[in-house]
């Protein structure tokens, strides 16, 4: 301690010789690998320049990052940036004051913004219905299927690119002693983006767009029932397996080379290429043959970041100047290659092939190869109030779905009446 | 109020302004504070943080309780009772209410029996006594997020011990779909924590009581298990009874942890109690106004609880 005080304040002194940078905080709820990423990217934006300094602070899972924001809001102690994941979309969207809209800080502290830049997937989800951006898409992904190539082989067949092919595969990879498929999410991949994927609302008014009032999910429709029939029965048959609402649950098996197929996010790439056992590829995830217009791009997932309003003007113009920073090509390509969420604008996405990025990692490719197919009238985005909460009975009826605690009827039905419910609850609040 | 009795008064400030000039009934036995003010002054540190940390929060919750607001605070809406009458009439609220009953009878009591147990047991043994105690004493040493870890590996589908002793016995468990399974898990991680809380109590208990007393009960009766039922037991009732109200507690709310840990942040369709449900809704769902009612709920039930305890059960405890 003796000798740290004179080191801390030589700290504090040779500090003090430059001119300040404005500090700004950023709030976000990624662990892991990806949380080292987020620190190499503000470092590389602090030795960008000197007029800012960004300091990350992760804050747990996205829930709990979203709930601190909320929480520290309202005692007036909010982060300059916070990040908010797609279920929590419509919560900052809905609350105007909270945030300054990015699109509008980046126009007022001189920079360009050019809404075409963005993939198209992407362009929608965290903007209002005019289109102007009120998050800033920062880790966006999509729901893909990683394959375990050593399975593949041994059962000598081929990745299935809809249900139907799956359900050829499966009994052949179970036979080679695989469970065929796990998933990591259901509620995100198997419920949210079986809409988008097979063109099929979610949701009345427009998916919610059009407003809060009167806004009732469609958890009933009948291919959603009549694919989640079928997904019980290869629950039963062994050919899906379902391990607990966690995320780790279902990707540990996977990583252990006990499992065929598993639907990740293509943000789980820089993960897996640490932790798999074993040599793996991925495709997009399979769609719903019945469907009448089906094998469209995904919704877009992950999170955005909003810069809260409250903060005196120099601040702001960090946030804009990061903002700004994060869009550029290298940045957006670097974080692209580090992570394996999906480049947000067509340059980094260009840039990357150019790199031969993709060459080394085909996988790398597959997340943002689905978000380019073609949008169909529903797979632009969903804007539901109190949706994480909606979300928790999602995952209680799946998971009483396999413990054969209900049937699949019973378990939509459910969702529905208790979601319309939540979302009656949630046009309250803005009363 | 006996005083009042015995010497018949007008009741009061009048008693009070009569009785000044004449000499005082009894000589003060009693501290007196010549300024009015000064105990006042030495109740303010304790009363800021009772209001502050108590009554404060209780006012806001009991006021956001009638209203649906936008979690950053925004816009809210006055609803009445309505969200209290959503939180009891949904099921789900009923079925973990349900399970917060089963919950807590079952970990108070497992807690408590199996530490009075250990608590005799251990009072009996005089060879090496002190490591017995420690070992039993240890477990409390370990905080509750850590002990819900240990429970969820122990658990684990693909690695954990029990689920394999159980696959033994020829039963799959699934700790994280089955509900009961889960339950279970809970159920004995929680116990498995508190059980050394009441042996250190118990065990203390156990040691004050005086060994002649113990004496004259072995002459008076031969057998073992009457002779603590009948002597033994009414002295512990004291600490049983504080025990018994501090257990509760711990199975109605300090085991959040635990919970906490074993659902990984994803309660699904696993079993939790009400406590955390009022966080899952609050903090997880942004649902402000309905998890006030539901805290306040848990308050007026609480409230309850501790009034039939010190009502009821108190009465019949002896303190010696």
């Amino acid at each position: 301690m003796k000798k740290l005080l004179p080191a801390l304040a030589l700290l504090a002194t040779s500090t003090a010789a430059f001119a300040n940078p404005v500090q700004i905080t950023w709030w976000h709820g990624m662990g892991g690998a990806n949380e080292q990423v987020i620190n190499q990217v503000a470092g590389k934006f602090n030795e960008a320049q000197s007029a800012c300094a960004i300091t990350p602070v992760s804050k747990g899972t996205y829930e709990e990052a979203l709930a601190s924001g909320i929480a520290a809001f309202r005692s007036g102690e909010q982060p300059n940036i916070l990040q908010v994941f797609d279920a929590g979309a419509a919560t900052i969207i809905n609350a105007k004051g909270a945030t300054i809209p990015a699109e509008d800080l980046l126009i007022q502290n001189g920079h360009s913004f050019d809404r075409d830049a963005f993939i198209d997937g992407i362009r929608y989800f965290y903007a209002d219905t005019e289109g102007k951006f009120i998050g800033m898409p920062f880790n966006s992904s999509a729901p893909i299927m990683y394959l375990n190539t050593g399975a593949f082989a041994k059962a000598g067949v081929e990745a299935p690119k809809t249900w139907a092919e799956f359900e050829a595969v499966a009994p052949k990879l179970k036979e080679a002693g695989y469970i065929p498929l796990t998933a990591s999410q259901l509620t995100w991949q198997l419920f949210e983006n079986f809409y988008s994927r097979n063109n099929i609302q979610m949701a009345t008014n427009q998916n919610g767009y059009d407003g809060f009032g009167g806004t009732e999910l469609r958890a009933t429709a009948p291919e959603m029932i009549a694919f989640w029939t079928r997904l019980a029965a290869w629950h039963k048959d062994g050919l899906f397996g379902f391990y607990g609402a966690g995320w780790a649950d279902n990707q540990k098996p996977f990583e252990e080379g006990k499992v065929a197929m598993w639907i990740g996010s293509s943000g789980s790439f820089g993960g897996l290429s640490k932790t798999a056992t074993m040599p793996f590829s991925a495709t997009f995830m399979p769609w719903d043959e019945t469907a009448s217009d089906g094998n469209k791009s995904t919704f877009i997932g992950g999170a955005a970041l909003f810069a809260m309003s409250g903060k005196p003007d120099d601040q702001n113009k960090c946030s804009a100047d990061f903002f700004n920073f994060l869009t550029t090509t290298d940045v957006q390509a670097f974080y692209h290659q580090a992570t394996g969420y999906v480049p947000i604008t067509r340059a980094a996405y260009e840039k990357s092939k150019a790199d031969g990025w993709y060459e080394e990692n085909p996988v790398a490719e597959v997340g943002i190869l689905q978000l380019l197919e073609p949008q169909g009238e529903w797979s632009k985005g969903y804007r539901l109030g109190f949706y994480p909460q909606i979300r928790v009975i999602e995952e209680r009826e799946f998971n009483k779905i396999f413990s054969g605690e209900t049937t699949v009827e019973d378990a939509f039905k459910a969702i529905e009446t208790e979601g319309n419910e939540l979302l009656a609850r949630f046009s309250k609040t803005s009363g | 109020m006996r005083d009042a009795t015995h010497h018949p008064a007008p009741p009061g400030l009048i008693r009070r302004w009569l009785s000044r000039p004449g000499p005082a009934p009894e000589p003060a036995k009693r501290v007196q504070f010549d300024q009015p003010l000064l105990p006042w002054l030495f109740l303010a540190p304790q009363l800021a943080v009772i209001f502050v940390f108590f009554y404060w929060p209780s006012v806001q919750a009991i006021t956001s309780s009638f209203y649906i607001e936008d979690p950053f605070g925004f816009g809210s809406t006055f609803v009445g009772i309505d969200n209290y009458k959503d939180a009891l009439g949904s099921r789900e609220y009923q079925r973990i209410a349900g399970f917060t009953a089963l919950f807590t009878v079952l970990v108070t009591a497992f807690s408590l029996g199996l530490g009075l147990l250990f608590a005799v047991k251990a009072d009996k043994v005089i060879r090496g006594r002190t490591s017995y105690r420690t070992a039993l004493i240890a477990v409390y040493a370990i905080a509750p997020p850590v002990a819900g870890l240990m429970g969820m590996m122990l658990f684990d589908q693909h690695i954990g011990p029990f689920v394999r002793l159980a696959a033994w016995f020829g039963y799959d468990m699934k700790v994280g779909i089955n509900y009961w399974d889960t339950a279970f898990a809970m159920i004995l991680v929680s116990v498995w924590k508190q059980v050394p809380y009441n042996f250190i109590f118990f065990l203390s208990g156990l040691q004050s009581i005086p060994a002649s007393v113990r004496e004259a009960s072995v002459i008076d009766c031969r057998n073992g298990f009457t002779r603590f039922r009948t002597a033994i037991l009414p002295l512990l009732a004291p600490t049983a009874f504080f025990l018994l109200i501090i257990n509760i507690t711990y199975a109605l709310f300090d085991t959040f942890a635990v919970i906490d840990v074993m659902v990984k942040d994803k309660p699904a369709n696993n079993p939790m109690t009400l406590v955390y449900k009022v966080y899952n809704d609050g903090f997880r769902g942004n649902d402000i106004g309905g998890s006030a009612a539901q805290s306040v709920i848990l308050m007026v039930i609480v409230l309850v609880l501790t009034l039939i305890q010190f009502r009821w059960l108190e009465r019949r405890v002896h303190y010696g």
